[in-house]
This record gives C-alpha cells, structure tokens and sequence, in this order.
C-alpha cells in the first residue's frame, strides 16, 4: 500500500513512516530528547524532500514530546519554573538563530555548515557523557560514596532563585544563557536541542537526572511548535498527511518508551543515549568523509 | 471564392500522412493513494493515398511534465570532506520526459530534426549556464539522476506501428510527478525527416483531500500551522489518556 503526501509530492508507505515515528517516539520517552536529529535523515532515506523532512519533523516532535511530558508531569519529574526560565533563553536564541542561518544560506554551503555542526557537538556531548557514565558506573560498583558538588564561580552570580523540584538555589543567569545557546544551535540544525540541553541541565547546572528529562522535553514543545508556525508559514513546508502518520507512531511510542525510562538506572540511561549520539555522529561523519556514488546533486526550482 | 480556396490550398499543402490520435486519458488525478500512473497513447495516421514506398514510416512520441529551472551541483574533496564546489543553472528541464520511438532514436530521426523539435532528451534540456566550463558534465549528470528516479525514460522501440497505419506505446508515469499540463508530441518521420506532427496536453492535478490541503497549505499558512500544532498536542494528550486507561 502507498499514500501520496500533499506537500512533499512523493507516495510512501505508511507503514514505513509509522514504524519511523514509534522508534524516534520510545527514544523521546526515555530519553526525554526530541528526536529529531534521528527522525530528519531517517525521513531522508525514506524519500522525503530535505526541506518538508525539516519542518514535518517538528511538528511530530511536538506531539511526541508533550505525550511524554503528561506521563513525567504525573510523575512530577517537571520543574516548570526552571522550564519557563530555559524557555526564555531558548526563543531568544532561536531567533538569533534564524538569522545565523539566512546569513550562512546566503553565502551557500548553509548544507555542510549544518552537517559539520551535528557532527561536531553530537561527538562532544555523546563523549562527554559515556565517559562520565562509565566513571559514575564504575563509582557505584566499588561503593564509593557519590562526591557532593563543590560550589563553583556559577553560584556566586545575582538573580539567584530557588528550583524546588531540582532542589537547586542559583542563579537565572546560567539557565537563560543555556537556553540561549540551545535555541541558536535548534534553528540553525532544525531539531529541538534536547540531546544538547539534556547534558548541559546535568553537568552545568547539576540538576537531578530524572527531572532534566520532563523539563527538557517542556522546553523543547514551544521551541518545535514555534519552529513549525515559521516553517508552515515561510516556506509552505509541513505535511500534514506525514505528520499524522508520524504523530501516529509517535506518542504511542513515547508512552512505550517513558515506561521503559523509569525501569532503568540513570546511569544505564546516559550510557544508553551517549552511545546512541555517538552512533548518529559517526554516520554523518562517514557520509562526509566517504566519497558519494553520485558526485553531483539536483534541486528543482519553481515551475517556470 | 474560389481563389481564396486555392490560395489555401497553396499555403497549406495537402499533407500525405496525418495523425489521428487518442489517449487512454486527458487528465491524471493525483489522489491520497496515487501511485503513478499508466498512459496509453494510440492513434492512426491517415492518407490520402496510398503509403509511399521507401524508408518505413516511424513514430516518436515524447511526453513532458512542467519545465522548471534546476540548480545541479557538483562534490569535491577539500580537506578530507566532500562539499559543493560548484554549481551551474539550468534554465529549463521538463520535471518529467519520455520519449517512446518506433526504433533506436538515432536511426528513426536525424540531428536536423532533433535540433529543431528538441525531441531527445539532452536537446529538451534548455541552457545550461555558462558559470562553468564543463557544462556537459552537469547536464549529463541532471539526466543520469533524473532517469535513475524514472524521471526521464528512454524508451526505444516502445512503440509499435501496424501495417505503418496503428500505431500504440504506454508510458508509466511515476508517484513523484510534478503539477501541471503534460506535453504529449508525437511526429511521423520518413528517413529521418518528420513528415507530421501533432501536440496535445495531459492535466496533470491533484483531487479531493489533497487538493484541499495543497490550497489550504498555501493560502491560510497560519491556519494551517496552528492546526498541525494542535493536531500534534491533541495527539500527544490522547495517547498518554489511552495508556493511562492502559494501566488502570
């Protein structure tokens, strides 16, 4: 059976999409990551237009992703004021972000910039966090008691607020300016960031791991749907049709994947993803590196 | 009056050989389930008189979709990576192209003909621009792309001709079409000289849901980004209640 999509002007088989949108959909439960540097280039493979792949993802990034925050709100693993104040940061930055992107689109290669970017901070955040991982792992196996986490320049900033969910006393500054940083790197690689934010809520800010997951996955809903309103409304690139088959899969899998979640170790959790960042970086890597079948590359522009 | 009819008469010589032509169908709809489709293109070719001896009659029959301009890039290596180097613009290159012939297209029509009809592929291209030297390489490469998708098809002796009268080929277009009218051409040719021709159009469009959703898509672009964002949260919210009544 095929479906033909609207927008994207291709026919696909909506089995195929389905099962796409339940496995990006069960890591975005678990991980509490949108899973939309997964879902682009696995919709790439499928035949789906660069452009509409960019912009359908976000939409389903939305709908698996709230799925996801209902079943860590139920377990008050959200901490909705330290989300609001990320949330600041993050629209900011995806606005900066846009702008950095029109301004690489224009001196071309906007395409490679793009590639360079997810290999280059999928490597760092994926390396950072299997090596903490196992360090934490091993911690734990040999009985040693956790170290408590020295006071550094980060506590002595103004503004300082109380997260009672995170149980942290800091500064708004650290947050706003992660959030910040996100949003730039959301726009420009068209994901949501939450495989840039989860670590950074970790290891910048120290907040607890099961919490980072429902607050991230807060965050990163107004930053997609944001993002679809921009695309729908620019660049006339949403699939409707796709989305719903991915929607579909989506929260079904969120819900499979949240509940698998809460069975695991924090550790085991991190380790998981690190593993599954890398994984994802060293195929883009290779497809950078490896010389192409076809060395040349066509896009169609409007009828004449 | 009667000289006006000679005079007619004399501006437009009687042709020996005319086509008579039918389509299986003028108008492709485009539906949630399209998955290409097959066009049968027939028809007859009608005299006066009987058919002239020496070379065989033949038939070309060329189908294109909408011309658009295309941007072809080509990959180097810099640095270890591979990235664009170089781009060249195409003015015009049909989003479709087939060409249905009675034999090998070089033998059933000469450069003279092609060049003027712009009946093979390379010569329905238009203008590849002059921002590169090697300008051949890139339409070379548009057409090895294109056809890999079954976007451009080459179809020698796909059409059969009876008793140089009947003639009949079917070309399959593929779910990925652009649209737009569909150019359909056929031309008679002797010896390599096209003795007549004759040109109609395939609508190609989509219907029902998918049109309404193109036009919506295009016209109310808010509307429609605020209902695929509340599609996805209502989604979402169903899911977790329905795992919620899972669980209980």
């Amino acid at each position: 059976m095929q479906l033909y999509l609207p927008i994207a002007e291709v026919s696909v088989d909506p089995f195929l999409i389905l099962g796409l949108g339940g496995l990006v959909g069960i890591l975005s439960g678990m991980f509490g990551v949108g899973g939309g540097f997964l879902i682009t280039p696995l919709l790439f493979l499928a035949g789906i237009p660069p452009s509409v792949a960019v912009a359908t993802s976000a939409s389903q990034i939305v709908a698996s992703s709230f799925s996801a925050l209902l079943s860590h709100l139920q377990r008050k693993n959200v901490d909705i004021p330290m989300g609001v104040v990320l949330l600041i940061g993050g629209l900011i930055g995806s606005v900066l972000g846009v702008v950095v992107f029109n301004y690489l689109k224009a001196m071309g290669q906007v395409d490679l910039l793009v590639k360079l970017c997810y290999v280059v901070f999928l490597g760092i955040v994926g390396g950072l966090m299997l090596l903490e991982s196992i360090r934490a792992l091993r911690r734990v196996r040999s009985g040693a008691a956790p170290k408590r986490r020295k006071h550094t320049a980060v506590q002595n900033l103004p503004l300082k607020f109380k997260f009672r969910v995170s149980g942290l006393y800091i500064s708004v500054i650290p947050p706003v300016l992660v959030g910040l940083f996100v949003g730039v790197l959301a726009a420009i690689m068209g994901v949501g960031g939450g495989f840039i934010m989860v670590p950074a809520m970790i290891y910048l800010l120290g907040m607890p791991t099961k919490v980072v997951i429902g607050t991230s996955l807060f965050q990163i809903i107004f930053v997609t749907a944001f993002t679809t309103l921009l695309h729908a409304t620019t660049n006339y690139t949403v699939d409707i049709v796709l989305a719903l088959l991915l929607i579909l899969g989506g929260v079904v899998g969120a819900q499979v994947g949240a509940r698998i979640g809460t069975r695991l170790r924090a550790e085991q959790l991190r380790i998981l993803l690190s593993v599954l960042v890398l994984a994802v970086c060293i195929q883009l890597a290779l497809n950078l590196v490896i010389e192409p079948a076809e060395l040349f590359s066509a896009e169609r522009g409007q009828p004449l | 009056m009667r000289w006006l009819l000679i005079l007619m008469c004399l501006a437009m010589p009687a042709r020996a050989e005319e086509i008579v032509l039918g389509l299986s169908a003028d108008e492709v709809g485009i539906t949630a389930t399209f998955n290409g489709s097959d066009i049968l293109i027939f028809g007859a070719v009608k005299r006066d008189s009987p058919a002239p001896a020496g070379p065989p009659l033949e038939v070309v029959i060329t189908v294109s979709g909408p011309l658009t301009p295309v941007t072809v890039r080509h990959k180097e290596r810099r640095f270890g990576i591979w990235l664009n180097t170089s781009a060249a613009h195409v003015d015009a290159a049909p989003s479709f192209y087939a060409v249905a012939s009675t034999g090998p297209l070089a033998d059933v029509l000469s450069d003279t003909e092609d060049v003027r009809n712009s009946i093979s592929i390379p010569r329905a291209i238009r203008s590849v621009g002059n921002d590169v030297s090697n300008s051949a390489d890139y339409t070379e490469a548009l057409i090895r792309i294109r056809e890999s998708e079954g976007l451009y098809q080459v179809l020698d002796g796909a059409v059969t001709i009876d008793q140089e009268t009947l003639f009949r080929t079917q070309i399959a277009l593929p779910a990925n079409l652009v649209e737009g009218a569909y150019d359909t051409r056929i031309f008679l040719t002797r010896g390599g000289a096209v003795v007549d021709s004759y040109e109609t159009s395939i609508d190609v469009r989509k219907v029902g849901i998918e049109r309404w959703l193109f036009n919506l898509a295009h016209q109310m672009p808010l509307a429609y980004g605020l209902l695929a964002i509340a599609m996805a949260i209502l989604a979402g919210w169903a899911a977790s209640a329905v795992f919620q009544g899972v669980r209980r």
